[in-house]
């Protein structure tokens, strides 16, 4: 399942992709600790799979909380996208 | 073996009870600032309308924004898997399902057997949701019912350019001054929401096969505007559009019950 976390606003669409069918795979989940704004949470879905989403918090504020990370990065790119090697998340902006 | 869904959203709760896949009954009320009480007196209604009391009903799951406030249910499930379950029970044929509600909206993928394969939610701008939908008509002094009939009666529409639904009611206004008649008005509003909800559909995947659900199903020009946006004949259940996720929340909990479900 490919998971889409954020929104579109007048300024463009941002939104965090997650593929759940990969997240699932990995065991360490990475990415939550290399999150340096710990916005990435662990949860068990509706099939009971252990995958990691967007903490609800945080969903409509994205553009703004990931900016730091992303502006060390460069644009499409993040410390979450980095982290993953499966290659599950990625970033719409 | 009735069981029961209890949808509390954010502007509404609803309570539908089924047995073996049949629709017992289903109430709405408004959710209010107490959800769970609202969860609780709407559940009471579907269960006078059934004609059953409490002990017949042998599971309830909760889904929906306030799903964690109803405190009588067995379980819980969110809105993505609920929506998939109660639209493929009325359109086993839909592989997209577009829930535009009150104030959000969500777009799912599902595959042949119903297990969803992609997801977007809109909770943060009401461009895409029934309260745009409500503010416009406010603008138009036009009661939300009239507003889909009157954007039909139109024969085009003018290009509503503000993304965001304060700087659209300006926009509405405006147009309002400009004496561009009503009926045109209220098309253009339509076309500048199906845009938004289309963008949603083309993010998880376009596909024909595309059912809308929730309370703005209900609204024909709406309906009207996004087909023509997706080029697409939607499968809309007429009757109770808004129920859907309640539906499959109370199919669910039958599947849970006879074991089907983890």
């Amino acid at each position: 399942m490919i998971a889409h976390y954020g929104y579109k606003d007048g300024s463009g669409d941002f939104f965090i992709s997650i593929d759940t069918d990969k997240c699932t795979q990995c065991s360490d989940k990475p990415c939550l600790e290399a999150c340096p704004e710990k916005i990435i949470e662990l949860f068990t879905d509706d099939y009971d799979d252990e995958v990691v989403g967007i903490k609800a918090s945080e969903r409509n504020k994205i553009k703004y909380t990931c900016l730091t990370c992303k502006s060390t990065f460069g644009a499409g790119h993040a410390a979450c996208i980095e982290a993953c090697l499966l290659e599950a998340i990625e970033h719409s902006w | 073996m009735i069981t029961a869904g209890v949808d509390v959203g954010n502007m509404f709760t609803k309570a539908l009870l089924q047995e073996g896949g049949r629709v017992l009954s289903y109430a709405i009320l408004a959710s209010g600032l107490d959800r769970k009480r609202a969860a609780r007196e709407t559940f009471r209604q579907a269960l006078i309308k059934a004609g059953v009391t409490e002990d017949d009903v042998c599971n309830v799951f909760s889904t929906g924004a306030g799903q964690d406030e109803v405190d009588f249910a067995a379980g819980t499930v969110t809105d993505i898997t609920a929506a998939a379950r109660g639209t493929l029970k009325i359109f086993p044929m839909a592989r997209i399902v577009a829930d535009v509600g009150a104030e959000g909206a969500k777009v799912l993928k599902t595959d042949d057997d119903g297990r969803v394969l992609g997801f977007t939610i809109n909770e943060k701008c009401a461009a895409g949701t029934g309260s745009f939908l409500e503010t416009m008509g406010r603008a138009l002094g036009v009661q939300l019912e009239e507003l889909g009939p009157l954007s039909l009666e139109a024969e085009r529409a003018v290009t509503i350019n503000a993304q965001c639904a304060v700087f659209a009611e300006s926009e509405v206004v405006s147009l309002i001054h400009a004496k561009v008649p009503r009926e045109v008005i209220a098309r253009s509003i339509h076309e500048a929401m199906a845009g938004r909800v289309s963008s949603m559909v083309r993010r998880v995947g376009l596909q024909k096969k595309l059912a809308l659900i929730g309370g703005v199903a209900r609204n024909k020009g709406f309906a009207a505007a996004l087909e023509k946006d997706l080029d697409a004949k939607l499968l809309i259940d007429d009757e109770k559009p808004e129920f859907l996720c309640a539906l499959g929340a109370a199919l669910l909990a039958a599947e849970r019950d006879a074991g089907q479900l983890p």
